[in-house]
């Protein structure tokens, strides 16, 4: 279980990922040797998983990314895992996400440019299994984007 | 767009793996001195190829057992607010991200939840009342493959 302390040392983290050990156990008031053995714990229970490097895709050569929302037949037997299994092997999906709502599926479709992207959707996207229907909603910019949440 | 070596591919690699090696493991992972590495990561962040960092953290063992995608569409007389939606959107704690985008809705958003009726007040209280916000579909995440 968390306490308030270890709560606002999560919060000094999340909220600047770089900062040292000496400078979170500053700005959450408690010595390092404690802090350290405080966020020692939080990893060990799992509660921080690691960190992670952000990295803008348009400076990869990347300048499409498009969010696909697909309906399933589910008539058709063993359809997710048919399906899930084919969209792994395309290299560009960079997420798949089973839902509950009004779409079965969400995946993330990275490409070059918008002929590159045209390109592996006729090929590798529509060649998929058992799609009842398919939606597209095209990246413009990002506004916000993070794993933290509030504690 | 930035001229990237196979030596910076490498490097990127090895910290998508691990975002929190340090210069000297990431030298180990790519065959690099620490000081060489230091200076190639060091340039990348200035290239804005590397953008920034983030802690990542267990949200159910934070108690947050939900994550919904939401598509909203603004009201047609709400484009005018749109200025307003996102800078009121973007302040919302439970809201990770925001995405502006072309298709059937105009902004997808992912929001993190205690549970079901957690998400019932957040879209209720925080989401509905934002300035010019029309259509709002709701995807609960089951699953990441």
């Amino acid at each position: 279980m968390l306490d308030d302390t270890d709560r606002r040392i999560l919060r000094q983290m999340q909220a600047d990922p770089a900062a040292s050990v000496a400078t979170v156990a500053q700005r959450a008031g408690l010595s390092h040797a404690p802090c350290w053995r405080r966020i020692a714990r939080m990893e060990r229970d799992g509660v921080i998983k690691g960190r992670q490097i952000l990295i803008d895709q348009r400076k990869l050569g990347l300048e499409v990314q498009v969010f696909l929302r697909i309906t399933l037949d589910k008539t058709a037997r063993n359809a997710f895992d048919a399906f899930i299994a084919e969209a792994r092997t395309i290299p560009e999906v960079t997420a798949i996400q089973t839902l509950l709502g009004r779409v079965d599926i969400r995946m993330d479709v990275t490409a070059r440019d918008l002929a590159h992207y045209q390109q592996i959707y006729r090929d590798r996207i529509m060649a998929l299994p058992h799609i009842l229907d398919l939606e597209s909603l095209m990246l413009v910019s990002e506004l916000k984007n993070t794993q933290a949440v509030p504690v | 767009m930035t001229e990237l070596d196979a030596t910076d591919h490498a490097i990127l690699d090895a910290l998508r793996g691990d975002g929190g090696l340090n210069a000297k493991q990431v030298g180990d992972a790519v065959g690099l001195s620490q000081p060489a590495a230091y200076r190639r990561i060091r340039r990348l962040e200035a290239d804005g190829v590397i953008t920034g960092r983030a802690l990542v953290v267990d949200a159910a063992k934070l108690g947050y057992g939900v994550t919904v995608f939401l598509g909203i569409k603004l009201a047609a007389r709400g484009r005018t607010a749109m200025a307003d939606f996102e800078r009121t959107v973007i302040s919302i704690p439970e809201v990770q991200l925001v995405q502006q985008v072309i298709g059937l809705y105009d902004y997808r958003l992912r929001v993190v939840a205690q549970d079901l009726s957690d998400f019932e007040r957040i879209l209720r209280r925080r989401i509905m009342t934002l300035p010019g916000v029309g259509d709002v579909e709701s995807n609960v995440l089951l699953g990441d493959e």
